[in-house]
């Protein structure tokens, strides 16, 4: 365990950042969001959650895989080079790192995905304890630990320090590579903040939220369940939830015509999205109901079914935050808690 | 509160309307969602509060269609948007039984927060019947206060009024919020140099993550596909590939509603980043304003739309770069 | 001062309707009046068909200025087409100049069949503008320009 003072992070941001790319939570008009540190960036650490997560770090919203070109009559194809730089992100929370263990087991299964796997080998996670969780927080339902994120390197923010733990093996390197900004510091503090966390993660509402009854077995009682006709009305059918969310993970390849050349690049998607998953016969999700349906069943019912019971929700609770209509997945449990036996 | 209750149960019972459009308590003290009640048990859920911010306008589309009259709640700017629907033909005025509700501004949990105030477990003042100037919050982390008027909406401090345009009764009082001229952040940008301007948009404009939410809440952007939802487009709808798209989808988005926005401030409202989309839709009401005579969508449901009108004496285009 | 001597050559888009200001075009040409080759006409049916995308459009794909011309005013073949089209402009212009786009690089003028020396004389002052305003930076694809 180490410690450096919080008026010397910014020391540390720029030794980091000296040999390799950092980005961590950045305030830019007025709103929190992962970006690249740069000197005259407005770094934020107290904000709890950034309004995006820093999926983007390893996923970004839009990514090219590769170039058509056209000289005379020559084609050329030019694939996206993988990412080959180490880059470190730091001041990530928690359940946005259980997030990334959601991403892994889609995009690192067979067939592996080469762009993210490419950012995963080269992307350290420095992640931050949640000093004071918030009432849209809800970790603790799918075991996530607000006060011991579980990646490269654990911090906790307490009073005037800032204590460092490295967890893994790119979590030393990189502590050693800045280990002349730190020094030693024993556990008690930690302790201190830890039990302080657990305290008020007890308190918060939606933690003792039961998820008895979600799971891959579940499949058609939910599926064919009545309460969605009632619950998706008010949904407007935008996109926030699920580019917010740390753990969606659906994609749309499309090209974009530029004169001489045709690059190839691929964008979050949203199921919320009258395109989803549009085929050559046209959609095979022709109403919101069934839409909005689709988000919930996936990331509580199709996704524990096929990855021994993990569920695809990580409780960071920006859905609950953002969405424009107040819905979230909460309520969607919330509401077969309260109906499910009668209907 | 109640009075609108009881009227709703009333006439639920009566069989003048067949469904209740308004909010529904939410699991969060600010977070209350848009439903339908159908019956009077249903109304126990029924709440109207501070944080109603939705406007319900937009849901008139679909209720038209269905069976029966349904009651609508609309605060006095929802009746511009509904009033304008009623002109493009997009909602049926014989299908809504419309509750003008009073409205003493509506509130933004954002701003709430901005002031450091989290673990929200309650929150006392909301209530559109007390008189209260102050919210006390209480916190896991203790107790909080804040304004009312320091934590209303943006739409709010520059209201166009507390008159319903259109109702069939009116429940509830109302207070007046207006404390700000309307047009003063657009002058303000107006009066900047170009690179400024652009420095300023490229900021608020690198935030957008292209959800769409503007658009889906918007009671203007009522058309059945949207031009953005296009699959023959090359750039993308869904992502900002390029800084271009930001700027032709809030370009586009607002020119498509020119003239016909009513100012509500659901754009804004619902925009998870928080970028300012308003000063885009006032610049062009503004601009209407000088340049076409004073203007506003939603106050009647006859007149001719600046964009489908004009007169032979219309400015020339040139005049943008003599304005200065 | 020759335009061929500057290493800039910029992109221009000329939208013409077809009744006046494409007819007048081809009178430009027939009376031997010249304009540059850097104008790229694109002729529509009328000038209200020009919808504020297509402005946008010509500057993603890399046009330096985009000039429309139509019928004058009380002169469309449809009657009023350009009124509607006066007012969409004027405001999409307004807007551009609002986000900080130069508002020399839009612009509107009114040609009739009869005008081929105007159309001409516009061509050459909307050049010679987009020369000295340079290269379009705020308003483009990226992926465009390479």
């Amino acid at each position: 365990m180490y410690k450096i003072a919080k008026e010397n992070l910014s020391a540390l941001f720029q030794l980091i950042a000296d040999s390799q790319e950092l980005y961590l939570p950045v305030k830019t008009a007025g709103q929190t969001n992962f970006a690249a540190w740069s000197k005259d960036a407005e770094v934020d650490l107290d904000t709890l959650k950034t309004v995006k997560s820093a999926k983007d770090a390893f996923f970004p919203q839009s990514e090219g895989l590769y170039t058509v070109k056209k000289e005379g009559k020559k084609m050329s194809v030019e694939p996206e080079a993988l990412k080959e730089q180490d880059f470190v992100v730091f001041g990530m929370r928690a359940c946005d790192v259980r997030g990334l263990a959601v991403l892994d087991n889609v995009f690192l299964a067979d067939p592996i995905d080469t762009f993210y796997a490419a950012r995963r080998d080269h992307g350290t996670v420095v992640a931050l304890a949640c000093h004071e969780p918030e009432e849209t927080c809800f970790c603790k339902v799918f075991g996530v630990d607000a006060a011991e994120p579980l990646s490269d390197v654990a911090a906790w923010m307490v009073g005037e320090e800032l204590y460092w733990k490295p967890l893994t093996e790119k979590g030393e390197a990189l502590t050693a590579s800045v280990k002349e900004l730190l020094s030693d510091a024993d556990e008690a503090a930690v302790d201190a903040e830890k039990d302080a966390i657990h305290h008020i993660v007890e308190k918060l509402p939606y933690m003792n939220l039961s998820l008895e009854g979600w799971d891959g077995d579940a499949l058609s009682e939910k599926f064919d369940s009545p309460i969605w006709e009632e619950l998706y009305k008010p949904c407007l059918a935008c996109g926030t939830c699920t580019f917010v969310c740390p753990t969606c993970q659906c994609y749309d390849i499309k090209d974009y015509t530029a004169g001489n050349s045709i690059s190839r690049y691929r964008c979050w998607d949203s199921c919320m999205y009258s395109d989803f998953t549009m085929m050559a016969h046209g959609n095979n999700r022709t109403s919101q109901m069934q839409r909005f349906r689709q988000r919930f069943m996936h990331k509580l019912v199709y996704y524990p079914a096929n990855n021994d019971g993990m569920y695809s929700c990580v409780g960071c609770g920006r859905c609950v935050e953002k969405c424009p209509s107040a819905l979230n997945i909460v309520k969607v449990v919330k509401a077969f808690q309260n109906q499910g036996g009668e209907k | 509160m109640q009075e609108l209750i009881n009227r709703a149960k009333e006439l639920l019972a009566d069989g003048t309307v067949a469904r209740v459009l308004g909010w529904k308590a939410g699991d969060l003290p600010y977070n209350p969602e848009p439903a339908y009640f159908e019956t009077a048990e249903a109304m126990e859920d029924f709440v109207y509060n501070g944080f109603c911010g939705a406007n319900l306008s937009k849901y008139m589309i679909e209720a038209s269609r269905l069976e029966g009259k349904t009651l609508v709640c609309l605060k006095p700017c929802d009746t511009y948007s509904f009033n304008q629907l009623i002109k493009e033909h997009r909602v049926d005025r014989e299908k809504a039984y419309i509750v003008g509700v009073g409205c003493k501004g509506k509130l933004d949990i954002e701003k709430v927060k901005k002031q450091g105030i989290k673990g929200i477990e309650s929150i006392g003042g909301a209530e559109i019947a007390d008189e209260a100037e102050t919210l006390t919050i209480q916190t896991i982390y203790g107790e909080k206060t804040c304004a009312y008027a320091d934590v209303m909406l943006e739409r709010c401090h520059v209201c166009k009024g507390k008159d319903h345009m259109v109702y069939d009764e009116i429940i509830g009082e109302s207070k007046e919020t207006k404390d700000a001229e309307r047009f003063d952040e657009v002058a303000r940008i107006e009066a900047m140099s170009p690179q400024e301007k652009f420095a300023f948009f490229q900021k608020e404009l690198s935030k957008c993550i292209r959800c769409n939410a503007c658009r889906n809440a918007c009671p203007a952007c009522s058309c059945r596909k949207c031009v953005f939802d296009s699959n023959k487009f090359d750039s993308s709808q869904k992502a900002n590939v390029d800084t271009f798209e930001e700027k032709m989808f809030h370009i586009i988005r607002a020119f498509h509603v020119a003239g016909r926005c009513t100012d509500c401030g659901e754009c804004s409202r619902v925009c998870p980043q928080g970028i300012p989309l308003h000063l885009f839709n006032r610049k062009f009401i503004k601009d209407i304003d000088e340049l076409y005579g004073e203007y506003q969508a939603g106050e009647d449901t006859d007149s001719k739309a600046p964009l489908t009108n004009y007169t032979f004496e219309d400015a020339e285009p040139s005049i943008v770069g003599k304005r200065g | 001062m020759s335009l061929e001597n500057k290493e800039f050559k910029p992109k221009i888009v000329a939208f013409c309707c077809n009744w006046c200001s494409y007819a007048g075009a081809d009178l430009a040409g027939s009376s031997r009046l010249s304009y540059p080759a850097d104008v790229k006409i694109i002729r529509v049916p009328c000038s209200c068909r020009v919808n504020p995308m297509f402005i946008l459009r010509a500057f993603e794909k890399g046009a330096d200025g985009v000039i429309m011309c139509g019928c004058h005013p009380g002169d469309c073949h449809y009657s009023t087409g350009n009124y509607y089209a006066r007012r969409r402009m004027t405001l999409l212009f307004s807007m551009l100049d609002y986000i900080g786009v130069e508002n020399g690089r839009t612009r509107v003028e009114w040609v009739s069949a009869a005008e081929g020396v105007k159309f001409s004389e516009t061509m050459n002052s909307f050049v010679e503008k987009i020369y000295s305003l340079g290269e379009n930076v705020r308003l483009g694809d990226l992926r465009c320009k390479n």
